[in-house]
């Protein structure tokens, strides 16, 4: 029975902490298939989320929180469009800059507005997620032997978490199965032949970068709609990167980004709950170096694109801005 | 336009990063003007609290050490064609190196010895922290740029593990080593100046300070003077030419990243020998993206990276002086400018050109007749 209920929240904690690394992801596919790096997810979700903090604070609604992040995570990528592909500017540099930025005037406005040393104040109860499926879960909790388990892992998330299933299915679709997507895919490994075909490439890659707003947004909103009941100063904590991490250990497709975000969420939620606790005596019986754990997804996203472990191959035209002939 | 006009070398050099600096202060001053500070108080505090004294002065050039350390680190790597964005991981294990060693023989060796060994080891441990990436770029073509952020993370989690579980001192609560002895702390410039009877008050700079300096110069005669540093910069340059002209570009990248990572590492002399005399985290505090800032400012040239870190040094020390002095007033304003630094004078470091082209020309016409415009592919 206690291993059950171990299993089950061990298996919803990785589901949550997996949400905003998986949508920031999708964020990172979307652009990078299109030939634009980025590396300002870590600063998009931040600047995001304190969107949606300070707006859902102010107003108390859900859907202007939302809004006021897409509004700020779009016109983030719009500026990564302008400088990038408008202008052809080192899209590693913008992305390092759009970070830094955002470090420092997610504090400096947080204090100015909100005087409570750079954190918002807790968002009131109406913009926070609500719980979904908490009645299924109930009678699903009935089932005997696994019920439990299946019960706390998978119902009574928040709307998001099972969103964004569906928009990883989406993004999947939208790249495989679409014109658009084999299009947009076409813009990161020959924009040369995407041009020929008389399609414009610069469309293509600002169309790429809005979506990658929307979807960085997204991730940003999580983290104070869902996860934590404020804003708090560089509360990302590098997860933009980690999301970078996955994309590429998740070779640029968006389910392999998927399986890689839950892993390293898996990672994540274990070393939190294995903090201060024994190993095993076997293996020593010492403390459990949660720190080896935490450096894990970095650690096999370095072996992975050494090509010790499979080969990560990034899309051809990654990180070259298209120069159109005249 | 297929065809773009040359800027003279001397706008190109001083005057446009001055311009995409300007860029960067005046949407700054937006800021500070949207959250309710006039910024040319703000300005003229700053100005005082960094050169207004003898302190300030001090605190502005320790800051300004470590950022020409982490500068010159991604200048180097710059020109071997090589983005080097691990400047902190590296900073942390040259921090880690030092303290190690200091922590193994500070109480038996005397300080003539143990500080020449601490930088050896910091330089050595940054060296390898950015080698590392480099190897596995030349020969396994993993991108360098993901690499050494994933080496920051890395190293970040060692300095914690090694902290926590065997270098803290028993009975601290809080994950630090204890202190090294006294051989192996670095004299500050106010035990120097002492030295020669001269009064200077007591600030964290420290004779790192000098290394700094050292180190400006032999980077600038090591590109610029050697055969080696010629043949780096021509693979960054041109990796193709240079890999006819029978360079070795494999070999140096690794030199390249080595070599930068060195510089980074002696961050860790600066904080570690010459501050805080214990190892501790986060000592590096973000100064290896600085360096980005900074490199990117002072074009990637040593005198550029100097002048760079001076005016940053002078903004974080003017910008701590100023949260103490305005209430609501935050150093993250200093970071925030950092960002949009990054962003004026990198990425969007040509969107100002043509601007400034076609002023110099409409102010000096004669010049641009004389110039035969050149046809670039495409451009």
């Amino acid at each position: 029975m206690v291993d059950e209920v171990f299993i089950g929240t061990l298996v919803a904690s990785t589901l949550r902490v997996s949400v905003p690394l998986i949508l920031c992801a999708l964020a990172g596919v979307l652009c990078e298939r299109a030939g634009v790096i980025d590396l300002g997810l870590e600063g998009k979700m931040l600047m995001t989320a304190f969107a949606a903090a300070s707006v859902g604070v102010v107003s108390g609604s859900v859907v202007l929180a939302l809004a006021a992040a897409m509004a700020v995570g779009v016109a983030l990528s719009m500026l990564h469009g302008y400088a990038c592909v408008s202008h052809r500017g080192d899209q590693v540099v913008l992305g390092m800059g759009i970070t830094m930025t955002a470090a420092g005037l997610t504090v400096v406005l947080g204090i100015a507005w909100f005087q409570q040393g750079g954190q918002t104040p807790p968002l009131p109860d109406a913009v926070r997620l609500d719980r979904w499926f908490v009645g299924a879960g109930e009678v699903v909790g009935q089932i005997p032997f696994m019920g439990r388990a299946l019960q706390l892992a998978f119902f009574g998330h928040n709307l998001m978490v099972y969103a964004t299933g569906v928009l990883v299915f989406a993004v999947w679709w939208l790249l495989y199965r679409t014109r658009f997507g084999l299009r947009l895919r076409a813009a990161g490994e020959n924009p040369g032949m995407v041009d020929a075909a008389g399609v414009s490439v610069k469309a293509l890659r600002y169309q790429a970068l809005a979506l990658n707003g929307v979807m960085s947004s997204l991730a940003g909103a999580y983290l104070v709609l869902a996860q934590n009941p404020s804003f708090i100063p560089n509360m990302t904590a590098g997860r933009g990167y980690m999301a970078l991490a996955a994309l590429i250990f998740g070779k640029w497709h968006p389910v392999g980004a998927l399986w890689a975000c839950l892993l390293f969420g898996f990672l994540d939620a274990v070393s939190i709950r294995l903090q201060g606790a024994k190993l095993p005596a076997f293996m020593g019986g010492g403390e459990v170096p949660v720190q080896a754990i935490q450096a894990m997804p970095y650690v096999l996203t370095v072996v992975l694109l050494a090509g010790f472990i499979g080969h990560a191959v990034a899309p051809k035209a990654l990180g070259r801005p298209y120069l159109k002939e005249r | 336009m297929s065809q773009t006009l040359e800027l003279p070398r001397w706008l190109d050099v001083a005057v446009l990063p001055l311009v995409n600096l300007a860029f960067a202060l005046a949407v700054a001053a937006g800021v500070v003007m949207l959250v309710g500070f006039d910024p040319g108080e703000v300005l003229s505090l700053l100005v005082k609290g960094a050169f207004g004294s003898q302190a300030g002065i001090s605190y502005t050039l320790y800051y300004a050490t470590t950022f020409v350390f982490t500068g010159l680190a991604v200048a180097v790597a710059f020109h071997g064609g090589l983005f080097n964005i691990g400047g902190e991981g590296q900073a942390i294990m040259g921090g880690l190196g030092a303290g190690l060693v200091a922590l193994a023989f500070a109480h038996a060796l005397p300080a003539w010895l143990m500080l020449p060994l601490m930088v050896l080891a910091a330089m050595l441990f940054g060296m390898v922290w950015a080698a590392i990436p480099g190897a596995l770029q030349a020969w396994r073509g993993s991108h360098v740029v993901i690499t050494t952020i994933m080496f920051n993370f890395i190293a970040a989690a060692l300095l914690g593990y090694l902290l926590v579980n065997t270098l803290k001192e028993p009975g601290n609560m809080t994950p630090e080593s204890r202190a090294f002895g006294d051989s192996a702390l670095l004299p500050g410039v106010h035990d120097a100046l002492g030295w020669l009877g001269i009064s200077w008050p007591s600030t964290p700079l420290n004779l790192s300070v000098l290394l700094a300096a050292a180190a400006a110069v032999l980077v600038w005669l090591a590109l610029w003077r050697t055969r080696p540093g010629y043949a780096l910069r021509a693979v960054g340059f041109a990796p193709d030419a240079a890999l006819y002209a029978g360079m070795a570009p494999r070999k140096l990248i690794i030199v390249s990243m080595a070599a930068s990572g060195a510089l980074a590492g002696l961050v860790g002399i600066n904080e570690i020998a010459g501050v805080h005399g214990r190892l501790l985290p986060d000592f590096v505090a973000g100064a290896g993206f600085a360096g980005i800032a900074v490199s990117l400012i002072g074009r990637n040239h040593p005198v550029g990276v100097v002048l760079a870190s001076l005016l940053f040094g002078a903004l974080y020390q003017g910008g701590a002086e100023l949260a103490f002095e305005i209430d609501g007033f935050s150093r993250d304003m200093v970071f925030m400018l950092q960002g949009l630094i990054v962003l004026f004078a990198g990425a969007m470091a040509q969107v100002a050109a043509p601007g400034l082209a076609r002023v110099w020309f409409a102010i000096a016409p004669q010049r641009a007749a004389s110039q035969v415009p050149q046809r670039t592919p495409g451009a």
